[in-house]
């Protein structure tokens, strides 16, 4: 027995009925809910595409069972900008030219706000690559990305400088 | 991937219980499980989700001195917990070399114990493999063997063991606590694994419906500290499997080695402590020129038993290189910050500079 | 580069949009998750579609559990050889030049591992794949054959798409009996696989016997007849929709079998059908790049002159279909010599057919090129860059036609000072860096050829000053939608945001292939005709009514800049677009566009981008792991529309290079043909920190016969060259010469 699932996808509370236990966050994302911006490369874990905020944690939408998480917090990329206004990292991404296709961005994108809310890879290029190197960019726009995930960390950090 | 049962238990006991059916399995953070069975490597009948269960995700010193990770705190948290990376700085850089940020946050430490290994026969339903499926066969044998096991292999199975953290814990003498039906008991983390044998599929020496509640680094592992190190080879800068690794733990004292601590991953079914290779090390001066010599005579020690499972001879001299690298790194002293890639032989490259600033 | 240069049409000008660093179009969609791709289209009623793979390369299937996949709860069809209704069109055959054999259960044969044996529709994806395992397939099997030795050799009738397989001018056994110096370069290259990030999907939907299909299409008109032609409805009741590709490589310029077995599930369950491929099933129909074993022979004067190349390249492809990766040719255009051979062997193993992957022989045959270059200039003791420059080409070796531009030279000269070439030691392992890794420094010279396809666009230009533009080309990360809008912008004579250009659909012109790298000459040249037709037609109005200023200027006197045509002799006499067509009393005007190559042009020149790759290494010494440190390209592609994102092609393409040269490579079980590192942890391509510096660079390169506007393509030529640069700086680090990609630790090992 199944029981319903309950996600807070975005801020919007999403209670999701479950044939069975197999789908997986990634999937209830996509197929159930209609958040498809949350993009599947591989299903494996091997690729990154499918990066998701979980309780404030980037992870591997593809490998979370949802049942799993049932009552979590999820941000998708669809929850970033606020209001029309994009996301410091997303307009960092755009700017520093950090794509080229686009599927892999959104899990970049999350991965990089992951990366950035963990604290330690600072404006450290190196940290930075590192820090990013779970995100497979076939496009290969790994320099943009570097820069942009330190644009915007730089940014973020500027913005709380300010709000303080 | 199959139907199953899905259970999620209160406590330990109900965890045990729910888990003793047969073809049952724990869920933890599911980064190896789901792969399997997305594979259809595994197949279980019945999901008992631990990852609500009490009282597992702490990570604790105890009275001793000794540190108990519980078996649900993840990677990620165990890597950044600044008391532990302080305490076990080689664990730390293990745990920061393996997998992705992203796979780290979900992994947990009794799941990185209990994953199984990268072998592609395994992996692949259509092989076959003595390990998922008794009496198959091993098509291992004769295929890519590149990966495969220089050490403790058997005609049964060459398969090796892809942990990065289990590689620095074996080093130092960790203990696997352990839940059942029967109660609690402990196994040492060097005797967790089975080599493969006759009867490669038993893995572990886990009983049905075992659980891992907590990994335990004994007190003594602070003796290693400040010479602690994992050196991981791979095939791409990052988010690699290892083709070989080494953790070398070195206690010094007046420059000269009391006690030292080898362990080697993957190359074999099981994190390889290199008993071998230690005593090769006490009573050597760190400082002194030919440390290098002595480090690789160690390493040689540890890999005198080596034999190739096919065509990966090479890999035998590599791991004998990365034990040597490893010790030599150990004995310069654990890094005051992590490094920017954890566990790589490559310093940073410090770029983003304009071309042409940083050549020569 | 001149910003702004005249048009032949003399009506609009060129420069004020193109050429500017503008950042993408569709950067908001692309970072906030709602670039819509192929997947991730829901229409009501979806029902989900996998298919079954071979597990075996080569037999029959003798059995499959259908009744078992059928009760699995939610499965609705299972579609095997058995009850697959009838096509078309024989998935077999070779319609056109792009049509590959493909697998749409014609039969129960086998001929690679990864083959489609049965599609399973279900109501969820989770049922559709455990029907798909529940089919547990039994099979007669035989034997496979994997690597150059196993399989069957043959002479094949061409190479690429329709290349001749061999090639000879003048006479190398004569050059290399002159020759100072004979030098031999043995390289092999393994199987590669597209991958890109997003895997083939489609959705299909019926509607009576209209058949609507999102899937990425580097082809959209032509994909659009093909399904046409397999079901058997006239082409236009088919709406191909392919707004945005997650990348294609190559791999999907062609039809493939479980895409049309996805449209015949929507037809017989009644209901629109999704089919996501795994990334497991990437490597099986989609095409790869095919294994390379090449040999070449270097004849050298005194002087360091080339007096004879011959470069040979075996290259395998499948049992049934043939796509030869056409190596050798790589040498054709590139150094000067008196004799040229080239030769290639085609092996048969037991795959899927190869196809084109970027940079299709160019990748694989410069990797073979550079690396015998930089063997050749190390025996005679020069710097290979210099020797690059003594074997300067003025005009094409292979057809000795002069080049419609080069400024290659210029690239060396640039390449070399921004990666500070200069002092760099002739002898290996002479360098290191502070932490004791060797460090080695090699170059390779990038070219790739600058072709033009067929490509149509529509322009409107309406009364309130905006401008439309519409053609069915496609965004698949190159940067389409930007560079091609920034043309349509300046072909319009409008400022870029009064511009909205329509792509990626069939229902628009047909935009051409997206491949070759000419997606942007051809299909921006349809839009610049297209936009000049409608200016010029605008023009005809103003010049012959005496209301507007522009009364009598005729139609070469006039310009059309920032939504106003002026006059060219008299800047001041102008008139709005709106203002010229409202007194016209019209809503709109239309113009329309063609683009293709003056077959003039084509016949007299020879057309190449160039470039040249300088790379730093570190290797650890002892334990022989990789990194390339630094890679610094300069590149001379023609006119550049977007710098900023034709730098990140560049850089894209030359990180592509650090892949063939230390990561990928695919590999097939010798004894059952089954790929066993088919994932991204097994099949290795770079991550974020593989690539700690590449830096790529512009050469100004006017070209006035490549095609009107100028321009090449950046798409490719980014891979090759690097391959090579990263080998030879492997050598000067280590001393050891690669005879295989990906360089490996274990090669290294000494």
């Amino acid at each position: 027995m199944i029981p319903n699932l309950t996600l807070t996808v975005n801020g919007d509370r999403h209670e999701v009925h479950l044939d069975d236990a197999r789908p997986t966050l990634l999937d209830v994302l996509r197929e159930r809910l209609g958040l498809t911006g949350t993009k599947k490369g591989c299903d494996r874990g091997q690729c990154g595409a499918c990066t998701v905020l979980v309780d404030g944690r980037r992870v591997n939408s593809c490998l979370t069972l949802a049942i799993s998480v049932d009552g979590a917090e999820v941000t998708t990329i669809e929850g970033l900008a606020r209001g029309g206004t994009l996301h410091p990292v997303q307009a960092a991404f755009v700017e520093n030219d950090a794509f080229q296709c686009g599927f892999c961005t959104p899990g970049q994108i999350m991965s990089a706000v992951g990366l950035i809310a963990e604290g330690e890879a600072g404006d450290d290029a190196e940290r930075i690559r590192e820090g990013m190197s779970g995100n497979l960019c076939r496009c290969a726009a790994y320099p943009g990305i570097t820069e942009a995930v330190r644009d915007a960390r730089q940014r973020l950090a500027q913005n709380e400088r300010e709000s303080v | 991937m199959n139907l199953f049962d899905y259970v999620r238990p209160a406590s330990v006991a109900e965890a045990v219980a729910a888990a003793s059916a047969p073809g049952a399995a724990y869920l933890a953070g599911g980064t190896n499980l789901l792969d399997l069975m997305k594979a259809g490597t595994h197949r279980p009948a019945r999901l008992v989700d631990i990852t609500r269960l009490p009282g597992l995700d702490a990570i604790e010193v105890l009275p001793d001195g000794a540190i108990r990770i519980g078996a649900l705190v993840t990677n990620a948290d165990l890597a950044r917990d600044p008391a532990f990376v302080a305490a076990a700085p080689a664990v730390a850089e293990a745990l920061l070399s393996g997998a992705s940020p992203q796979l780290r946050n979900a992994a947990t430490v009794g799941g990185n114990v209990m994953q199984r290994t990268r072998c592609a026969y395994f992996y692949d339903p259509d092989s076959a493999c003595n390990r998922r499926e008794p009496g198959a066969g091993c098509d291992a044998h004769g295929g890519d063997t590149r990966g495969q096991a220089v050490l403790g292999w058997s005609e049964a199975c060459i398969a090796t063991h892809p942990s990065d953290f289990c590689v620095p814990l074996v080093a130092l003498d960790a203990v696997v606590e352990i839940a059942g039906a029967d109660g609690a008991r402990e196994v040492a983390l060097e005797a967790f694994h089975n080599l493969p044998g006759d009867d490669p599929a038993n893995e572990t020496v886990l009983r049905p419906g075992e659980l891992i509640t907590a990994i335990r680094l004994p007190a003594e592992a602070a003796r290693f500290k400040a010479h602690a190190r994992y050196l991981k080879l791979r095939e791409r800068t990052s988010y690699a499997f290892a083709l070989v690794s080494a953790a070398a733990s070195l206690a010094i004292e007046d420059g000269a080695i009391v006690e030292a601590r080898l362990a080697l991953g993957a190359v074999a079914a099981k994190p390889w402590r290199a008993r071998a290779a230690e005593p090769h090390l006490v009573g050597v001066s760190v400082t002194a020129a030919g440390f290098e010599e002595v480090a690789r005579r160690a390493a040689e020690a540890a890999l005198q038993e080596a034999r190739p499972s096919g065509d990966n001879a090479r890999k035998i001299e590599l791991a004998m290189r990365v034990a040597t690298r490893a010790l030599v790194l150990a004995a310069a002293g654990s890094p005051a910050r992590m490094p920017a890639l954890p566990g790589s032989v490559f310093a940073p490259v410090p770029t983003l500079t304009a071309a042409g600033d940083v050549h020569g | 580069m001149a910003d702004i240069i005249p048009t032949p049409t003399g009506h609009v000008r060129l420069g004020s949009n193109a050429g500017q660093p503008l950042t993408r179009r569709d950067g908001v969609l692309k970072v906030t998750g709602a670039a819509t791709y192929a997947a991730d289209n829901r229409p009501d009623g979806l029902a989900y579609a996998v298919f079954a793979h071979s597990s075996v390369a080569r037999g029959r299937v003798t059995s499959l559990d259908v009744d078992a996949a059928k009760v699995h709860p939610g499965v609705i069809e299972v579609i095997t050889p058995a009850n697959r209704p009838p096509l078309g069109r024989d998935p077999d055959g070779k319609a056109h030049m792009f049509s590959w054999r493909t697998e749409a259960l014609q039969n129960d044969t086998v001929r690679y591992a990864g083959q489609p044996i049965a599609l399973v529709v279900a109501e969820t994806l989770e049922a559709a794949t455990e029907g798909a395992r529940l089919l547990a397939p039994r099979y007669a099997a035989e034997p496979a054959r994997i690597g150059f030795d196993a399989g069957e050799a043959y002479d094949p009738p061409a190479v690429g798409i329709g290349s001749p397989p061999n090639f000879a001018k003048g006479d190398v056994e004569a050059g290399f009996a002159a020759a100072d110096q004979v030098t031999e370069t043995r390289i092999e290259t393994p199987l590669q696989y597209h991958n890109a990030l997003e895997p083939h999907a489609i959705v299909a939907a019926w509607d009576g016997d209209r058949l609507t299909v999102d899937v990425p299409s580097q082809a959209i008109a032509m994909a659009r007849n093909d399904f046409a032609a397999y079901f058997e409805v006239p082409p236009e009741n088919v709406t191909l929709r392919s707004p945005f590709i997650g990348g294609g490589f190559g791999s999907k310029a062609i039809l493939n079998g479980p895409q049309l077995l996805c449209v015949l599930a929507a037809r017989m369950v009644g209901r629109p059908v999704k089919l996501a491929v795994t990334r497991q099933q990437m490597f099986g129909h989609l095409g790869h790049r095919g294994a390379t074993r090449q040999h070449l022979r270097l004849g050298v004067d005194g002087e360091g002159h080339l007096t004879a190349l011959e470069h040979n390249a075996i290259s395998t492809t499948s049992s049934f279909d043939d796509f030869l990766e056409p190596a050798a040719n790589a040498s054709h255009n590139l150094y000067a010599t008196p004799a040229l051979k080239t030769h290639h062997t085609g092996v048969r193993v037991d795959t899927g057919t190869p196809g084109p992957m970027r940079a299709p022989g160019e990748a694989s045959g410069s990797a073979g090129l550079e690396c015998a270059m930089d063997e050749a200039a190390a025996a005679l003791g020069l710097d290979p860059l210099e020797f690059r420059l003594r074997n300067y080409s003025e005009t094409d070796p292979a057809s000795g036609k002069p080049f419609s531009s080069k400024a290659l030279r210029e690239c060396y000269a640039e390449g070399a000072s921004r990666f500070g070439w200069a002092g760099r030691p002739l002898a290996p392992r002479q360098m290191r860096d502070e932490a004791g890794c060797l460090v080695g420094w090699g170059v390779g010279t990038a070219m790739f050829p600058a072709p033009m396809f067929q490509a149509k666009a529509r322009a409107t230009l309406a009364r309130d000053g905006t401008g439309l533009m519409e053609i069915a080309a496609v965004e698949m990360g190159q940067g389409a939608l930007t560079a091609l809008a920034q043309i349509a912008a300046d072909g319009l004579g409008l400022d870029g945001d009064k511009v909205e250009l329509r792509a990626g659909s069939s229902e628009l012109p047909d935009g051409g292939i997206a491949g070759g790298s000419g997606h942007t000459a051809t299909a921006g040249s349809a839009i610049f005709a297209a936009g000049s037709d409608a200016v010029r037609k605008l023009a005809e109005l103003a010049t012959r009514d005496e209301a507007s200023p522009l009364f009598g200027a005729g139609n070469a006197g006039v310009v059309g800049r920032a939504g106003r045509l002026h006059r060219a002799d008299d800047e001041r006499r102008s008139e709005a677009y709106g203002d010229i067509l409202q007194r016209a009393g019209l809503s709109h005007i239309e113009g329309e566009g063609a683009g293709a190559r003056d077959p003039a042009d084509a016949a007299e020149y020879a057309m190449f981008s160039h470039g040249a790759v300088f790379a730093e290494v570190k290797v650890d010494p002892d334990l022989y792991q990789i990194r390339v440190s630094r890679l610094v390209g300069a590149f001379a592609a023609g006119r550049i529309i977007n710098p900023r994102l034709a730098k990140s092609q560049l850089t894209g393409g030359m990180i592509w290079g650090i892949s063939f040269a230390l990561h990928e490579d695919a590999i097939h079980d010798p004894r059952t043909g089954r790929p066993m590192n088919a994932d991204f942890a097994g099949y290795h391509v770079p991550v974020n920190a593989d690539a700690p510096s590449v830096e790529a660079f512009l050469v100004e390169e006017v070209d006035r016969h490549v095609n009107a506007l100028g321009i090449k393509g950046v798409g490719e030529i980014g891979v090759t060259g690097s391959a090579g640069a990263i080998a030879n700086a492997v050598w000067h680090a280590t001393g050891v010469r690669p005879n295989r990609f990906p360089i490996r630790i274990e090669a290294l090992l000494h």
